[in-house]
């Protein structure tokens, strides 16, 4: 593809902290590479509102290379922007033509509240992983790979599941705010393999109450969550956190 | 939510199946008499009580369920996906219940609660089938039922495979089959319930 450069209007969610109201402030960039990733465009306009004096723009970002999840941004109306399965700092400025107007906002959901800027809370998600998403039986030494017998499937599956980020696009895209994605995968990859499966009934149960607690929507299947995803989580996890749960209600497992 | 819906799809099977004896077209006999039997059999009635109740449940959920979502984002998105990433009925079932519930208002009041008011006050029951013919000779009355047929297509359409995906059962093995019925079933049953008014007004039967 032809390497060109553009120019372009940025609609960007600045917010002093959690209290205040927050307003879009509109900047203009010039002389945006398309060989630019959207984070790169993002440092440029900084770097410029530094040289003016201005304060720059507020965003989280890490890794830049799609595995740390950080970098949450609302991008005219899609969680790290419209390209599938590819987080904002994966997305690259070829996808905009000279002239474009680019609207950005923060996650928005209850249980992601507002920082600064772009930058948004998820500890919820940290406190949701401390309710059960871990094993803590004694697993011993690590052992010869091949010494645990696991089904082909079922190692493809909960691997699958392990590849989430923890990034929250699901629960910012979805239209209830629910963290159902999330928490099914974290659930799903724990509860596919012999050492999650002593605590696979607690585990459910608590982390969905935590999920409650913090606030966020009941899932009604909706499924903007799977297709905003950067790592392509399936919502056949919901169905099996749905199962786990169910389970564990009926056999008397409960929390704590 | 997932269980009083699947209680309302099997409603939906029964009463679908005994509406349709109406199309054997013989003065609505085979139809009046299935409605006899639904309208006075004990276990019938019993059954009767339950429906009502997960009727009622399965708004009271739904409406509230609704109302708790839109409170988790107070401060809504500038600019939304929209039908980029999910299918407006899936959006939409708070809205498509609640159309589907002013349906079901004008639907009992003009059936079901004048023929319970008549057999509670020891006049029997009414004659179902020559009313449902009054009824359906009005342009308007046609109208609504389609409409609500309509509305009922959609709002199966996600609610058939969610209830399952609610339940844990539509896995990896399944969820095709299930969204394939469900999607079959979206369609027939309320294709079936719009022929109804329409046989009548345009004289398919009488
Ligand atoms: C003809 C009667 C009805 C049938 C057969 C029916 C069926 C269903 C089914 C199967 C579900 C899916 C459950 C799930 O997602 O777990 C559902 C969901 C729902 N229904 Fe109904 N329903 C009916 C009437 C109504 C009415 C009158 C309302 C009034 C508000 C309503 C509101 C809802 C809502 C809000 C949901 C939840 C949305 C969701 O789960 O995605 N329904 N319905
Ligand atoms: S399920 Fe996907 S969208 Fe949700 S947190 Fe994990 S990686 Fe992000
Ligand atoms: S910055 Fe790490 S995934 Fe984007």
């Amino acid at each position: 593809m032809e390497h060109y450069h553009m120019n372009l209007t940025l609609k960007v969610w600045k917010q002093k902290n959690n209290n205040d109201k927050g307003r879009f402030e509109t900047y203009q960039v010039k002389n945006i590479s398309s060989e630019m990733s959207f984070l790169e465009m993002f440092d440029v306009l900084n770097e410029q509102l530094i040289a003016e004096g201005k304060e720059p723009v507020a965003f989280d970002h890490d890794c830049r290379e799609g595995i740390c999840g950080m970098c949450s941004m609302h991008i005219n109306g899609r969680a790290h922007g419209p390209w599938h399965e590819t987080t904002t700092c994966q997305l690259h400025m070829r996808q905009y033509k000279d002239g474009d107007t680019i609207v950005v906002e923060p996650w928005r959901a209850n249980a992601f509240p507002v920082i600064k800027d772009l930058v948004v809370d998820r500890t919820s998600f940290d406190r949701i992983i401390q309710a059960g998403g871990y094993v803590s039986v004694n697993t011993g030494n690590a052992v010869d790979a091949n010494a645990l017998p696991i089904e082909k499937q079922k190692a493809d599956e909960a691997f699958a599941a392990a590849a989430c980020i923890g990034c929250g696009a699901c629960a910012a895209a979805c239209p209830n705010a629910s963290a159902m994605l999330f928490v099914s995968a974290k659930v799903s990859h724990l509860a596919l393999l012999p050492q999650g499966d002593p605590e696979r009934k607690i585990r459910a149960t608590n982390m969905v109450l935590q999920m409650d607690k913090e606030g966020f929507g009941s899932c009604t299947n909706i499924g903007a969550c799977e297709a905003e995803c950067p790592k392509g989580i399936s919502i056949e996890n919901i169905a099996r956190l749905n199962r786990e749960y169910l389970g564990a209600a009926f056999s008397g497992s409960s929390n704590e | 939510m997932s269980l009083t819906g699947i209680f309302l799809i099997l409603f939906l099977v029964v009463h679908c199946y005994i509406n349709a004896q109406i199309f054997w077209n013989d003065g609505g006999h085979k139809f009046e008499e299935a409605a006899h039997f639904m309208g006075t059999n004990f276990i019938i009635r019993t059954v009767e009580i339950g429906l009502t109740a997960f009727l009622l449940l399965h708004i009271i959920q739904g409406l509230n369920l609704w109302l708790s979502n839109r409170s988790k984002r107070s401060v809504r998105y500038t600019v939304s996906a929209g039908n980029q990433t999910s299918a407006w009925y899936r959006r939409s079932m708070g809205v498509l219940g609640s159309l589907l519930l002013i349906f079901l208002v004008i639907h009992t009041a003009k059936f079901w609660i004048p023929n319970r008011a008549s057999q509670i006050s020891g006049n029997g029951e009414l004659p179902l089938y020559h009313l449902m013919k009054d009824e359906f000779q009005y342009g308007w009355v046609v109208i609504v039922y389609i409409i609500g047929c309509i509305t009922l297509s959609w709002h199966l359409v996600h609610g058939f495979w969610s209830s399952f995906q609610t339940l844990g059962l539509a896995t990896h093995r399944y969820k095709y089959l299930i969204n394939g019925i469900g999607i079959a079933f979206a369609i027939i049953v309320p294709l079936v319930f719009a022929l109804m008014p329409l046989a009548f007004y345009f004289h398919w039967i009488d």
